[in-house]
């Protein structure tokens, strides 16, 4: 009696709610015995006991961008990465060629990145 | 509260009973659970209870379903006890081992050497008020605690504990591992937007852009042992390495060995530890992403973050450190053991099995305890110290180990002996680096007038 | 598989879906709106569950809700789009056209649904479909031009982004 692909997915799924569940259980526990007495300074955001100044909705450095940019980029070329390991065997020497024009531009991207200086954090 | 001045304080002896009562019972019940269930939530194993010990027949019996659905939740929720409960048991060495690793006392006054003292700071967070600051956006504040205790719970489906102790051996295992933990990501970016306080915002971009950049090199020296192994599934990455450490990926293949430093550093940096803690570096932004969470809430993300150095050290052990394997036992030894698939296994398939379990548990403990160790040695870095790092030296030589085992498993193809004799060099040479280690450590010792003192632990 | 139990799970995910959906375009906040599409993400991971398509559905999860999310909520962060709603009066007339367009469309797509697909047989298929093996087998055979045209897409999306960085720096 083999899994049926779906039922694999069971234990996930149920991992899931009772992870949430019991996330959900504790913090209602905490809701009910914790006690509730705010008032104005301590709801307000902390910043080292002082009143704080401005917003904290502020913009931040393009760096973070092009961080997320390259990570979407390196994180789709990892993916294709998976099957083809699992693969590889199979495939054989074309496999092999395959993959290292692959890996190949995109280490070329890789040194135009850093070549260009995004990489460096501090300017 | 065990020695308040206002009642009569335990004796000694007993605290230490009550400890070690507490410690095998809770350890021993969450550990037996996870043996019996995990092995036994399989439907042929099901199938196979029902028929010799229930006596009924599991095909036309109405409620065969229900019995799975049931031993599969209570699996679910013995798992994630367990993460919750490891999480405390960490923090709890933590705190035990910095102490001594600063000349300090720690933790010593709930239970023998402090040991119950998660215990009670759960408890104590229980009731404690749960604040969410006024200005914070109140449903994405609520919801980000769930995005981070669901990808940590998840992690647990296909987290191997021994040979048949795995709640389901997916065949996407480690693929499935990396997809799950990039909830947390959504979730810390959650919890420091809403919080709307520049701490909690700086910590959660801060805590992003190092999580999704050190993906990469992680993502990419993952492929090294999926390509030795040839499979994703966590169990097939155990079952392709032996039980003698020159048998582990990690000696087998020099690649392995980088790609085993370069995953190891990386699941630091996801994990926030230190030298990679600059996103809730508390002496610069307070306590980054959770600054503003109190009570339980904050709790539920404390849990999350010392839960994953268990996960953490789990999933190096699978993958480069041989996982279960025991000794002198082989693959046949384990069909033997199992005998015919339709009836319950007998009491020495269980036995290989706790046996098993020992094994990965041990081998877990000592990398988690590698973790700690790291964590109060080394200084923290800066961010830009953490992105040149990664993107400068991680990914080109996660590249550079990539091709390499490419290029090592053609030849292991045509040698096979090749990864023996590698094995054999490289444990000897770790052997003999360790046993270095050691000897300057002794000398530094000596040298300093200091001595090692372990009568008062 | 019964049929029945199929179709429940099948609408736990579709429903939830089409409300997620809604909620990305009706959201006033872009914070919700991108929520909303981590949801959509995770129930349309369910759905690909249940064709079988494994890969595809954990790609979706760690591509889709992991990084174009991450890249997403860092866009909202970077522009400060606040919680509080982008009052944008002038898009008021492309509302309505967008309205009518994307109703016109949906009306073609269950015509044609109606049409070519409801009533047939979905074909069975083998054991081994959606999972990562056959996916990888068809990817690096039968679409390896694409597949190595994707690292050349990467390579071009790396220096778009410098380029565009570059500029604001």
């Amino acid at each position: 009696m083999p899994l049926t692909p779906l039922q694999t997915y069971f234990p996930i799924g149920l991992v899931l709610l009772v992870g949430s569940g019991l996330a959900l259980v504790l913090l209602l526990l905490a809701n009910v015995l914790g006690p509730r007495r705010p008032n104005a300074a301590k709801m307000s955001p902390f910043e080292c006991g002082s009143v704080p100044v401005g917003s904290a909705r502020d913009r931040f450095g393009v760096k973070f961008y092009v961080v997320a940019l390259l990570f979407i980029v390196f994180d789709i070329e990892a993916v294709f990465l998976f099957p083809w390991a699992v693969l590889s065997t199979e495939l054989g020497w074309a496999g092999y060629v395959e993959m290292l024009i692959f890996v190949a531009t995109l280490v070329v991207g890789l040194a135009y990145v850093w070549k260009k200086g995004v990489l460096d954090w501090a300017e | 509260m065990l020695s308040s001045p206002q009642r009569k304080p335990f004796s000694p002896r007993a605290v230490l009973v009550i400890t070690l009562a507490v410690g095998v019972l809770l350890f021993g019940a969450l550990f037996t659970g996870i043996l019996v269930l995990t092995a036994a939530i399989k439907p042929v194993m099901i199938a196979a209870f029902l028929r010799q010990v229930v006596g009924v027949d599991p095909a036309t019996w109405p409620h065969t379903t229900l019995v799975t659905w049931v031993s599969m939740a209570i699996t679910a929720l013995i798992l994630l006890t367990f993460g919750a409960v490891i999480s405390g048991a960490t923090v709890w060495w933590e705190m035990r081992v910095s102490a001594r690793m600063q000349s300090r006392i720690g933790y010593n006054r709930a239970g023998a050497g402090g040991f119950l003292q998660w215990i009670a700071d759960a408890v104590k967070l229980l009731f404690k008020e749960d604040l969410i600051p006024a200005e914070a956006d109140q449903l994405l504040f609520r919801v980000a605690p769930y995005f981070v205790m669901t990808g940590f719970a998840l992690t647990f489906v296909a987290l191997p504990f021994g040979e048949g102790l795995v709640a389901a051996d997916l065949n996407v295992g480690i693929f499935y591992m990396v997809a799950v933990t990039a909830l947390v990501v959504v979730g810390i970016l959650l919890a420091g937007w809403s919080s709307n306080s520049k701490w909690a915002l700086f910590g959660g971009m801060r805590a992003a852009a190092q999580v999704v950049s050190y993906e990469i090199p992680a993502g990419i020296a993952i492929m090294v042992p999926v390509l030795m192994a040839g499979t994703l599934s966590m169990q097939g990455i155990i079952r392709a390495q032996g039980a003698w450490p020159w048998q582990w990926f990690v000696f087998t293949n020099p690649a392995a060995t980088v790609a085993f430093l370069i995953f190891f550093i990386s699941q630091l940096a996801e994990g926030n530890r230190t030298p990679f803690d600059l996103p809730e570096a508390d002496s610069e932004l307070v306590a980054g992403y959770l600054s503003e969470y109190s009570g339980f809430r904050f709790a539920l993300f404390f849990l999350v973050e010392f839960g994953n150095l268990w996960v953490m050290a789990a999933v190096l052990t699978t993958l480069f450190l041989g996982g279960w394997q025991i000794p002198w036992v082989s693959a046949a030894d384990w069909t033997a053991a199992r005998g015919a698939l339709g009836d319950l296994p007998g009491a020495g398939w269980w036995g290989l099995q706790l046996l098993s379990m020992l094994v990965m548990v041990l081998k877990t403990l000592v990398v988690l305890n590698v973790i700690v160790w790291i964590r109060w040695t080394l200084p923290r870095i800066r961010i830009d110290q953490m992105m040149n790092l990664c993107w400068k030296y991680l990914v080109p030589f996660a590249f550079a180990a990539f091709v390499f085992t490419l290029l090592w498993q053609v030849l292991l193809a045509r040698v096979p002996l090749l990864a023996t004799f590698t094995g054999f060099i490289m444990t000897g040479l770790f052997v003999a680096m360790a046993a270095l280690f050691g000897r300057q450590v002794k000398a530094n010792i000596a040298a300093s007038g200091d001595h090692v003192d372990l009568t008062n632990w | 598989m019964n049929v029945t139990a199929e179709q429940v799970i099948f609408l736990a995910f579709a429903v939830p879906l089409v409300a997620a959906a809604i909620g990305v375009v009706v959201a006033r906040s872009p914070m919700y709106a991108a929520m909303s599409l981590v949801g959509a993400f995770f129930c349309l991971a369910g759905v690909y569950v249940l064709l079988t398509a494994h890969l595809i559905a954990f790609l979706q999860i760690l591509v889709y809700a992991g990084a174009v999310m991450v890249l997403f909520l860092f866009v909202i962060m970077l522009l400060s789009l606040g919680g509080e709603g982008q009052q944008l009066d002038r898009l008021k007339q492309l509302q309505w056209l967008g309205f009518v367009l994307g109703g016109g469309g949906l009306m073609a797509l269950l015509a044609w649904i109606s049409r070519e697909v409801a009533g047939a047989e979905m074909a069975a298929v083998g054991p081994d479909f959606g999972t990562i093996k056959a996916v990888g087998r068809a990817l690096f055979t039968t679409y390896l031009l694409p597949f190595e045209a994707t690292s050349l897409l990467l390579t071009v999306a790396i220096v778009g982004a410098v380029v565009v960085a570059k500029e604001k720096i």
